[in-house]
Protein backbone atom coordinates (compact mmCIF):
# COMPACT_ATOMS: atom_id res chain seq x y z
CA UNK A 1 0.00 0.00 0.00
CA UNK A 2 2.85 2.81 0.85
CA UNK A 3 3.74 2.68 -3.16
CA UNK A 4 0.07 3.15 -4.15
CA UNK A 5 -0.40 6.73 -5.21
CA UNK A 6 -2.80 9.12 -4.14
CA UNK A 7 -3.42 11.47 -6.79
CA UNK A 8 -1.65 11.30 -10.21
CA UNK A 9 -0.81 14.22 -12.67
CA UNK A 10 -0.53 14.00 -16.33
CA UNK A 11 2.02 16.41 -17.19
CA UNK A 12 4.70 18.43 -15.13
CA UNK A 13 3.13 21.51 -16.47
CA UNK A 14 -0.63 20.86 -14.66
CA UNK A 15 -1.40 22.89 -12.05
CA UNK A 16 -4.03 20.29 -10.95
CA UNK A 17 -4.21 16.34 -10.01
CA UNK A 18 -6.60 13.69 -9.81
CA UNK A 19 -7.73 11.59 -7.01
CA UNK A 20 -7.29 7.93 -7.25
CA UNK A 21 -8.12 6.46 -3.57
CA UNK A 22 -11.35 6.23 -2.40
CA UNK A 23 -12.27 8.23 1.11
CA UNK A 24 -9.83 10.31 1.12
CA UNK A 25 -10.37 13.15 3.73
CA UNK A 26 -8.96 16.19 4.17
CA UNK A 27 -5.94 16.62 5.89
CA UNK A 28 -3.84 13.57 4.06
CA UNK A 29 -0.16 13.95 3.36
CA UNK A 30 -0.81 12.91 -0.33
CA UNK A 31 2.16 10.67 -2.41
CA UNK A 32 1.60 12.21 -6.19
CA UNK A 33 2.95 10.96 -8.73
CA UNK A 34 2.99 12.57 -12.48
CA UNK A 35 2.44 9.47 -14.89
CA UNK A 36 4.30 11.45 -17.56
CA UNK A 37 7.95 10.52 -15.90
CA UNK A 38 7.12 8.60 -12.80
CA UNK A 39 8.36 11.48 -10.72
CA UNK A 40 6.70 11.63 -6.69
CA UNK A 41 5.76 14.78 -4.59
CA UNK A 42 4.04 15.31 -1.77
CA UNK A 43 0.94 17.25 -1.20
CA UNK A 44 -1.55 18.13 1.93
CA UNK A 45 -5.47 17.63 0.82
CA UNK A 46 -7.18 20.88 2.81
CA UNK A 47 -10.46 18.87 1.92
CA UNK A 48 -12.21 15.65 1.56
CA UNK A 49 -12.15 14.82 -2.59
CA UNK A 50 -13.64 11.91 -3.95
CA UNK A 51 -11.62 9.55 -6.04
CA UNK A 52 -11.67 11.01 -10.00
CA UNK A 53 -12.06 14.70 -8.34
CA UNK A 54 -9.39 17.41 -8.70
CA UNK A 55 -6.88 18.92 -6.45
CA UNK A 56 -5.31 22.18 -6.92
CA UNK A 57 -1.42 21.96 -6.90
CA UNK A 58 -0.91 25.62 -6.30
CA UNK A 59 -2.91 28.56 -5.35
CA UNK A 60 -5.45 29.55 -8.18
CA UNK A 61 -6.75 32.97 -8.74
CA UNK A 62 -9.76 33.81 -10.87
CA UNK A 63 -9.11 34.20 -14.80
CA UNK A 64 -6.29 31.95 -14.49
CA UNK A 65 -6.09 28.59 -16.41
CA UNK A 66 -6.20 25.21 -15.37
CA UNK A 67 -3.64 22.99 -17.04
CA UNK A 68 -4.03 18.85 -17.39
CA UNK A 69 -2.58 17.02 -19.62
CA UNK A 70 -0.31 20.04 -20.34
CA UNK A 71 -3.05 21.43 -21.89
CA UNK A 72 -6.43 24.39 -21.18
CA UNK A 73 -9.21 22.73 -19.58
CA UNK A 74 -10.85 26.00 -18.74
CA UNK A 75 -10.54 29.40 -16.43
CA UNK A 76 -10.99 29.19 -12.64
CA UNK A 77 -14.12 31.27 -11.36
CA UNK A 78 -13.30 31.10 -7.62
CA UNK A 79 -10.32 31.64 -6.14
CA UNK A 80 -8.51 27.80 -4.91
CA UNK A 81 -5.78 27.36 -3.05
CA UNK A 82 -3.53 24.50 -2.66
CA UNK A 83 -4.96 21.57 -1.73
CA UNK A 84 -8.41 22.16 -2.24
CA UNK A 85 -11.50 20.91 -4.44
CA UNK A 86 -11.30 21.96 -7.93
CA UNK A 87 -14.92 21.26 -9.80
CA UNK A 88 -17.83 22.87 -11.38
CA UNK A 89 -17.89 25.63 -8.46
CA UNK A 90 -14.32 27.22 -9.43
CA UNK A 91 -13.74 25.45 -12.65
CA UNK A 92 -15.83 26.94 -16.10
CA UNK A 93 -15.36 25.92 -19.83
CA UNK A 94 -13.61 28.40 -22.28
CA UNK A 95 -16.09 26.91 -24.81
CA UNK A 96 -19.67 27.08 -26.25
CA UNK B 1 4.85 -13.68 -29.54
CA UNK B 2 4.15 -10.00 -31.13
CA UNK B 3 0.19 -9.42 -30.44
CA UNK B 4 0.05 -8.46 -34.17
CA UNK B 5 1.02 -12.22 -35.63
CA UNK B 6 -2.24 -13.98 -33.18
CA UNK B 7 -4.61 -15.02 -34.83
CA UNK B 8 -8.36 -15.42 -34.49
CA UNK B 9 -11.17 -18.00 -35.07
CA UNK B 10 -13.77 -16.15 -37.48
CA UNK B 11 -16.17 -16.27 -40.09
CA UNK B 12 -15.09 -15.45 -43.66
CA UNK B 13 -17.97 -13.83 -45.58
CA UNK B 14 -18.64 -13.98 -49.36
CA UNK B 15 -17.17 -10.41 -49.90
CA UNK B 16 -14.01 -11.48 -47.98
CA UNK B 17 -14.83 -9.63 -45.06
CA UNK B 18 -14.48 -11.12 -41.31
CA UNK B 19 -17.31 -11.43 -39.04
CA UNK B 20 -16.97 -12.60 -35.37
CA UNK B 21 -20.90 -13.28 -34.97
CA UNK B 22 -23.03 -15.09 -37.06
CA UNK B 23 -26.36 -13.07 -36.85
CA UNK B 24 -29.40 -13.94 -39.00
CA UNK B 25 -30.28 -9.92 -38.39
CA UNK B 26 -34.56 -9.54 -39.25
CA UNK B 27 -33.49 -5.94 -39.64
CA UNK B 28 -37.29 -3.74 -40.00
CA UNK B 29 -36.97 -0.71 -42.99
CA UNK B 30 -38.91 1.51 -41.08
CA UNK B 31 -40.60 2.34 -37.68
CA UNK B 32 -44.31 0.20 -37.99
CA UNK B 33 -41.99 -2.64 -39.32
CA UNK B 34 -41.02 -3.35 -36.37
CA UNK B 35 -43.68 -5.51 -34.78
CA UNK B 36 -43.56 -7.91 -37.99
CA UNK B 37 -40.00 -8.19 -37.29
CA UNK B 38 -39.99 -8.90 -33.66
CA UNK B 39 -43.00 -11.37 -34.31
CA UNK B 40 -40.52 -13.01 -36.83
CA UNK B 41 -37.64 -13.21 -34.29
CA UNK B 42 -40.25 -14.64 -31.36
CA UNK B 43 -40.94 -17.45 -33.36
CA UNK B 44 -37.74 -18.82 -35.32
CA UNK B 45 -34.90 -19.26 -32.75
CA UNK B 46 -31.47 -18.13 -33.90
CA UNK B 47 -32.72 -14.74 -35.22
CA UNK B 48 -32.20 -11.27 -33.66
CA UNK B 49 -34.78 -8.61 -34.88
CA UNK B 50 -33.26 -5.03 -34.47
CA UNK B 51 -36.09 -2.70 -34.07
CA UNK B 52 -35.75 1.20 -34.28
CA UNK B 53 -37.65 4.49 -34.52
CA UNK B 54 -37.40 5.72 -38.22
CA UNK B 55 -38.13 4.90 -41.43
CA UNK B 56 -40.64 7.11 -42.69
CA UNK B 57 -40.75 10.42 -44.55
CA UNK B 58 -37.22 11.37 -44.20
CA UNK B 59 -35.65 12.71 -47.16
CA UNK B 60 -32.40 14.07 -48.23
CA UNK B 61 -29.18 13.95 -46.56
CA UNK B 62 -31.40 12.22 -43.30
CA UNK B 63 -33.27 9.58 -46.01
CA UNK B 64 -29.67 8.96 -47.21
CA UNK B 65 -27.66 8.16 -43.86
CA UNK B 66 -30.69 6.23 -43.38
CA UNK B 67 -30.43 4.11 -46.49
CA UNK B 68 -26.54 3.82 -45.34
CA UNK B 69 -27.01 2.32 -41.69
CA UNK B 70 -29.43 0.20 -42.52
CA UNK B 71 -27.81 -1.23 -45.46
CA UNK B 72 -23.81 -1.39 -43.61
CA UNK B 73 -25.91 -3.05 -40.37
CA UNK B 74 -26.83 -5.79 -42.97
CA UNK B 75 -23.87 -6.39 -44.54
CA UNK B 76 -21.72 -6.28 -41.54
CA UNK B 77 -19.67 -9.44 -41.44
CA UNK B 78 -21.31 -10.37 -37.89
CA UNK B 79 -24.49 -11.10 -40.02
CA UNK B 80 -24.23 -14.14 -42.13
CA UNK B 81 -27.91 -13.65 -43.33
CA UNK B 82 -30.66 -10.98 -43.24
CA UNK B 83 -34.25 -10.48 -43.62
CA UNK B 84 -35.66 -7.09 -44.45
CA UNK B 85 -39.10 -6.35 -43.66
CA UNK B 86 -41.04 -2.89 -44.66
CA UNK B 87 -44.12 -1.36 -45.51
CA UNK B 88 -43.63 -1.21 -49.12
CA UNK B 89 -41.67 -3.25 -51.56
CA UNK B 90 -39.92 -0.14 -53.59
CA UNK B 91 -37.64 0.87 -50.16
CA UNK B 92 -37.23 -2.37 -48.74
CA UNK B 93 -36.09 -3.67 -52.03
CA UNK B 94 -33.27 -0.97 -51.89
CA UNK B 95 -32.08 -2.02 -48.79
CA UNK B 96 -32.27 -5.46 -49.91
CA UNK B 97 -30.09 -4.56 -52.78
CA UNK B 98 -27.58 -2.80 -51.22
CA UNK B 99 -26.70 -5.72 -48.93
CA UNK B 100 -27.04 -8.36 -51.49
CA UNK B 101 -23.67 -6.50 -52.79
CA UNK B 102 -22.05 -8.23 -50.59
CA UNK B 103 -22.85 -11.83 -51.75
CA UNK B 104 -24.53 -12.70 -48.63
CA UNK B 105 -28.33 -14.22 -48.43
CA UNK B 106 -30.76 -11.20 -48.03
CA UNK B 107 -34.66 -11.37 -48.67
CA UNK B 108 -36.75 -8.62 -48.40
CA UNK B 109 -40.94 -8.39 -47.37
CA UNK B 110 -43.44 -5.69 -47.69
CA UNK B 111 -46.80 -5.31 -45.48
CA UNK B 112 -48.85 -3.29 -47.70
CA UNK B 113 -51.49 -5.85 -49.41
CA UNK B 114 -50.50 -8.63 -47.19
CA UNK B 115 -50.75 -7.75 -43.47
CA UNK B 116 -48.61 -8.68 -40.90
CA UNK B 117 -49.53 -12.25 -40.33
CA UNK B 118 -49.14 -13.21 -43.67
CA UNK B 119 -45.96 -10.98 -43.87
CA UNK B 120 -44.65 -12.13 -40.65
CA UNK B 121 -45.94 -16.57 -41.63
CA UNK B 122 -43.41 -16.14 -45.42
CA UNK B 123 -40.55 -13.95 -43.61
CA UNK B 124 -40.37 -17.05 -41.25
CA UNK B 125 -40.03 -19.59 -43.30
CA UNK B 126 -37.06 -17.90 -45.32
CA UNK B 127 -35.74 -16.78 -41.58
CA UNK B 128 -35.87 -20.62 -40.72
CA UNK B 129 -33.71 -21.77 -43.63
CA UNK B 130 -31.23 -18.90 -43.35
CA UNK B 131 -30.87 -20.11 -39.21
CA UNK B 132 -30.30 -24.01 -40.82
CA UNK B 133 -27.64 -21.93 -43.64
CA UNK B 134 -25.91 -20.09 -41.12
CA UNK B 135 -25.76 -22.59 -38.44
CA UNK B 136 -23.74 -24.67 -40.36
CA UNK B 137 -21.09 -22.05 -41.38
CA UNK B 138 -17.72 -22.96 -39.32
CA UNK B 139 -15.15 -20.56 -38.09
CA UNK B 140 -11.94 -20.40 -39.81
CA UNK B 141 -8.15 -19.50 -38.76
CA UNK B 142 -8.00 -15.45 -39.60
CA UNK B 143 -5.14 -13.06 -38.38
CA UNK B 144 -6.15 -10.85 -35.47
CA UNK B 145 -5.35 -7.96 -37.69
CA UNK B 146 -8.11 -8.71 -40.05
CA UNK B 147 -10.65 -7.40 -37.47
CA UNK B 148 -12.26 -4.15 -37.91
CA UNK B 149 -12.24 -2.41 -34.10
CA UNK B 150 -13.89 0.33 -33.35
CA UNK B 151 -13.84 2.69 -29.70
CA UNK B 152 -15.77 5.09 -28.29
CA UNK B 153 -15.69 6.19 -24.37
CA UNK B 154 -18.89 6.68 -22.31
CA UNK B 155 -19.62 7.67 -19.06
CA UNK B 156 -16.02 8.91 -18.56
CA UNK B 157 -14.65 10.23 -15.47
CA UNK B 158 -10.83 11.25 -15.02
CA UNK B 159 -9.81 7.83 -14.62
CA UNK B 160 -11.13 6.97 -18.48
CA UNK B 161 -7.80 9.80 -19.50
CA UNK B 162 -5.70 8.12 -17.23
CA UNK B 163 -6.17 4.49 -17.53
CA UNK B 164 -9.10 2.96 -19.96
CA UNK B 165 -8.69 5.17 -22.73
CA UNK B 166 -4.90 4.52 -22.93
CA UNK B 167 -5.46 0.86 -22.46
CA UNK B 168 -7.45 1.61 -26.05
CA UNK B 169 -5.12 3.32 -27.23
CA UNK B 170 -1.92 1.50 -26.46
CA UNK B 171 -4.08 -1.55 -28.72
CA UNK B 172 -4.49 0.45 -31.48
CA UNK B 173 -0.38 1.45 -31.40
CA UNK B 174 0.32 -2.21 -31.53
CA UNK B 175 -2.08 -4.05 -34.21
CA UNK B 176 -3.16 -0.95 -36.52
CA UNK B 177 0.48 -0.50 -38.17
CA UNK B 178 0.26 -5.00 -38.77
CA UNK B 179 -3.55 -4.17 -40.34
CA UNK B 180 -5.90 -3.37 -38.20
CA UNK B 181 -8.93 -0.82 -38.96
CA UNK B 182 -9.78 1.44 -36.32
CA UNK B 183 -12.42 4.13 -36.00
CA UNK B 184 -12.21 6.71 -33.12
CA UNK B 185 -15.54 9.52 -33.23
CA UNK B 186 -17.68 12.04 -31.16
CA UNK B 187 -17.10 15.34 -32.82
CA UNK B 188 -18.56 17.28 -29.99
CA UNK B 189 -16.33 15.65 -27.49
CA UNK B 190 -13.20 16.57 -28.97
CA UNK B 191 -14.28 20.39 -28.64
CA UNK B 192 -10.71 21.59 -26.57
CA UNK B 193 -8.29 18.47 -28.18
CA UNK B 194 -9.73 19.22 -31.91
CA UNK B 195 -5.86 21.00 -32.28
CA UNK B 196 -4.72 17.89 -31.11
CA UNK B 197 -6.74 15.47 -32.57
CA UNK B 198 -6.20 18.03 -36.13
CA UNK B 199 -2.28 17.37 -35.76
CA UNK B 200 -3.15 13.43 -35.76
CA UNK B 201 -4.25 13.70 -39.24
CA UNK B 202 -1.92 11.81 -41.77
CA UNK B 203 -1.87 14.74 -43.85
CA UNK B 204 -2.65 18.52 -43.96
CA UNK B 205 -5.45 17.49 -46.27
CA UNK B 206 -7.02 14.94 -43.87
CA UNK B 207 -6.52 17.46 -40.99
CA UNK B 208 -8.39 19.88 -42.97
CA UNK B 209 -11.22 18.04 -43.33
CA UNK B 210 -11.07 16.77 -39.74
CA UNK B 211 -11.27 20.36 -38.71
CA UNK B 212 -14.13 21.39 -41.44
CA UNK B 213 -16.37 18.47 -40.01
CA UNK B 214 -15.76 19.42 -36.40
CA UNK B 215 -16.48 23.41 -37.32
CA UNK B 216 -19.60 22.08 -39.01
CA UNK B 217 -20.80 20.53 -36.47
CA UNK B 218 -20.15 23.55 -34.20
CA UNK B 219 -21.66 26.08 -36.27
CA UNK B 220 -24.78 23.44 -37.71
CA UNK B 221 -25.16 21.55 -34.34
CA UNK B 222 -24.20 23.30 -31.13
CA UNK B 223 -24.11 26.97 -32.02
CA UNK B 224 -27.92 26.73 -33.92
CA UNK B 225 -29.44 24.75 -31.08
CA UNK B 226 -27.89 25.63 -28.00
CA UNK B 227 -29.72 27.57 -24.97
CA UNK B 228 -26.69 27.26 -22.62
CA UNK B 229 -23.19 26.69 -22.22
CA UNK B 230 -23.67 22.83 -22.23
CA UNK B 231 -22.53 22.52 -18.93
CA UNK B 232 -25.75 20.60 -18.28
CA UNK B 233 -25.35 17.79 -21.07
CA UNK B 234 -21.63 18.21 -22.12
CA UNK B 235 -19.79 16.95 -19.41
CA UNK B 236 -22.70 14.84 -18.88
CA UNK B 237 -24.12 14.22 -15.25
CA UNK B 238 -22.14 11.07 -14.45
CA UNK B 239 -19.10 12.73 -16.11
CA UNK B 240 -19.42 15.44 -13.41
CA UNK B 241 -19.77 13.16 -10.59
CA UNK B 242 -16.78 11.27 -11.43
CA UNK B 243 -14.95 14.31 -11.68
CA UNK B 244 -14.61 15.73 -15.13
CA UNK B 245 -15.12 19.50 -15.03
CA UNK B 246 -14.98 20.84 -18.23
CA UNK B 247 -15.61 19.68 -22.31
CA UNK B 248 -11.57 20.69 -22.70
CA UNK B 249 -10.98 18.39 -20.03
CA UNK B 250 -13.19 15.28 -21.28
CA UNK B 251 -12.26 15.64 -24.76
CA UNK B 252 -8.50 15.20 -23.66
CA UNK B 253 -9.53 11.82 -22.05
CA UNK B 254 -11.09 11.09 -24.92
CA UNK B 255 -8.08 11.55 -27.44
CA UNK B 256 -6.12 9.39 -25.00
CA UNK B 257 -8.03 6.15 -26.79
CA UNK B 258 -6.55 7.01 -30.40
CA UNK B 259 -2.66 6.18 -28.74
CA UNK B 260 0.75 7.76 -28.99
CA UNK B 261 1.84 6.64 -32.58
CA UNK B 262 -0.53 6.26 -35.57
CA UNK B 263 -2.00 8.92 -37.49
CA UNK B 264 -5.92 8.87 -39.04
CA UNK B 265 -6.02 8.26 -42.61
CA UNK B 266 -9.40 9.59 -43.58
CA UNK B 267 -12.69 11.31 -42.17
CA UNK B 268 -16.26 9.30 -42.51
CA UNK B 269 -19.45 10.60 -42.64
CA UNK B 270 -21.80 8.48 -40.31
CA UNK B 271 -22.13 5.24 -41.03
CA UNK B 272 -19.62 5.56 -44.20
CA UNK B 273 -17.28 2.51 -44.51
CA UNK B 274 -13.45 2.93 -44.22
CA UNK B 275 -12.11 3.18 -48.05
CA UNK B 276 -8.58 3.92 -47.81
CA UNK B 277 -7.19 0.44 -46.43
CA UNK B 278 -6.09 -0.34 -42.87
CA UNK B 279 -5.78 2.28 -40.56
CA UNK B 280 -7.52 4.32 -37.74
CA UNK B 281 -10.13 6.34 -39.15
CA UNK B 282 -12.16 9.41 -37.65
CA UNK B 283 -16.26 9.53 -38.03
CA UNK B 284 -18.52 12.01 -37.53
CA UNK B 285 -20.56 10.78 -35.08
CA UNK B 286 -22.83 12.06 -31.86
CA UNK B 287 -21.37 11.64 -28.65
CA UNK B 288 -24.23 9.30 -27.66
CA UNK B 289 -23.29 5.78 -26.87
CA UNK B 290 -25.40 4.09 -28.80
CA UNK B 291 -25.80 6.36 -31.87
CA UNK B 292 -22.13 6.29 -32.29
CA UNK B 293 -21.92 2.66 -31.95
CA UNK B 294 -24.86 2.21 -34.60
CA UNK B 295 -22.71 3.58 -36.52
CA UNK B 296 -19.44 2.00 -36.61
CA UNK B 297 -21.64 -1.11 -36.60
CA UNK B 298 -23.02 -0.07 -39.77
CA UNK B 299 -19.61 1.43 -41.64
CA UNK B 300 -18.72 -2.47 -41.02
CA UNK B 301 -17.14 -2.36 -37.80
CA UNK B 302 -17.02 -6.19 -36.28
CA UNK B 303 -16.11 -5.59 -32.63
CA UNK B 304 -15.89 -2.50 -29.61
CA UNK B 305 -13.99 -1.47 -27.23
CA UNK B 306 -15.64 0.37 -24.96
CA UNK B 307 -13.76 2.77 -22.15
CA UNK B 308 -15.53 3.61 -19.11
CA UNK B 309 -15.28 5.59 -15.92
CA UNK B 310 -18.55 5.73 -14.09
CA UNK B 311 -20.08 2.77 -15.80
CA UNK B 312 -21.99 2.96 -19.03
CA UNK B 313 -23.83 -0.23 -19.62
CA UNK B 314 -23.98 -0.01 -23.35
CA UNK B 315 -24.17 -3.05 -26.16
CA UNK B 316 -25.11 -3.50 -29.80
CA UNK B 317 -27.23 -6.33 -31.66
CA UNK B 318 -24.83 -7.05 -33.86
CA UNK B 319 -21.31 -5.57 -32.59
CA UNK B 320 -19.92 -7.28 -28.91
CA UNK B 321 -19.18 -3.99 -27.04
CA UNK B 322 -16.07 -4.76 -24.65
CA UNK B 323 -16.52 -3.06 -21.62
CA UNK B 324 -12.76 -1.55 -19.99
CA UNK B 325 -12.37 -0.01 -16.59
CA UNK B 326 -9.80 1.95 -14.68
CA UNK B 327 -12.05 2.94 -11.63
CA UNK B 328 -12.05 0.53 -8.81
CA UNK B 329 -14.78 1.72 -7.74
CA UNK B 330 -17.19 0.98 -10.94
CA UNK B 331 -15.45 -2.58 -11.23
CA UNK B 332 -16.45 -3.45 -7.68
CA UNK B 333 -20.28 -1.68 -7.87
CA UNK B 334 -20.85 -2.42 -11.01
CA UNK B 335 -18.64 -6.04 -11.97
CA UNK B 336 -20.98 -7.80 -14.48
CA UNK B 337 -20.51 -5.25 -16.79
CA UNK B 338 -16.79 -4.66 -17.14
CA UNK B 339 -15.06 -6.85 -19.25
CA UNK B 340 -11.28 -5.85 -18.59
CA UNK B 341 -10.40 -4.71 -15.37
CA UNK B 342 -7.11 -2.13 -16.28
CA UNK B 343 -7.66 -0.47 -12.81
CA UNK B 344 -4.30 -1.44 -11.78
CA UNK B 345 -2.78 1.53 -13.58
CA UNK B 346 -3.84 3.72 -10.98
CA UNK B 347 -2.45 2.00 -8.46
CA UNK B 348 0.82 1.54 -10.36
CA UNK B 349 0.30 -2.34 -10.49
CA UNK B 350 -0.20 -2.56 -14.35
CA UNK B 351 1.25 -0.81 -16.64
CA UNK B 352 -0.22 1.24 -20.03
CA UNK B 353 1.34 -1.43 -22.17
CA UNK B 354 0.13 -4.21 -19.50
CA UNK B 355 -3.02 -3.28 -19.67
CA UNK B 356 -3.28 -2.85 -23.79
CA UNK B 357 -2.24 -6.32 -23.97
CA UNK B 358 -4.82 -7.87 -21.14
CA UNK B 359 -7.19 -6.04 -23.73
CA UNK B 360 -5.79 -7.68 -26.57
CA UNK B 361 -6.33 -11.15 -25.13
CA UNK B 362 -10.07 -9.97 -24.44
CA UNK B 363 -10.63 -8.84 -28.01
CA UNK B 364 -9.36 -12.24 -29.48
CA UNK B 365 -11.44 -14.31 -26.76
CA UNK B 366 -14.81 -11.66 -28.32
CA UNK B 367 -13.38 -12.58 -31.28
CA UNK B 368 -13.54 -16.82 -31.02
CA UNK B 369 -16.95 -16.35 -30.00
CA UNK B 370 -16.64 -15.86 -25.80
CA UNK B 371 -19.96 -13.41 -25.57
CA UNK B 372 -19.04 -10.07 -23.91
CA UNK B 373 -20.72 -8.58 -20.98
CA UNK B 374 -23.07 -6.68 -22.86
CA UNK B 375 -24.09 -9.49 -24.59
CA UNK B 376 -25.14 -11.99 -21.62
CA UNK B 377 -26.99 -9.35 -20.05
CA UNK B 378 -29.30 -8.70 -23.33
CA UNK B 379 -27.63 -4.71 -24.18
CA UNK B 380 -28.56 -4.21 -27.28
CA UNK B 381 -29.02 -0.53 -28.38
CA UNK B 382 -29.71 0.01 -31.75
CA UNK B 383 -30.49 3.48 -32.33
CA UNK B 384 -30.19 5.38 -35.67
CA UNK B 385 -28.51 9.21 -36.00
CA UNK B 386 -31.35 11.23 -37.59
CA UNK B 387 -30.32 14.74 -38.85
CA UNK B 388 -33.38 15.97 -38.96
CA UNK B 389 -36.71 16.09 -38.87
CA UNK B 390 -39.19 14.18 -41.20
CA UNK B 391 -41.16 15.79 -44.24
Amino acid sequence: MDNTPHLLVHDRRDNVGVVVVENLAAGASMLCVVTEDNSEFRCNLKQDVPIGHKVALRDLKPGETVIKYGQDIGRVVAAVRKGEHVHVHNLKTKRW
Amino acid sequence: MSSATRTIWAYRRENGRIGVRNHVAILPLDDISNAACEAVAAHIQGTSALPHAYGRLQFGADLDLHFRTMIGTGANPNVAACIIIGIEPLWTQRVVDGIAATGKPVTGFSIEGNGDIATVAAASRKAKEFVHWASAKVREECALTSLWVAAKCGESDTTTGLASCPAVGNVYDKLIPHGLYGCFGETSELTGAEHLAAARAVSPEIAQKFMNTWSAYQKDVIEAHKTSDLSDSQPTKGNIAGGLTTIEEKALGNLEKIGKKISFIDVLTPAEAPARGPGLYFMDTSSAAAECCTLQAAAGYVIHVFPTGQGNVIGNPIMPVLKVSGNPRTVRLMSEHIDVDVSGIIRREMTVDGAGDALIDAIVHTANGRLTAAEVLGHREFVMTKLYRSA
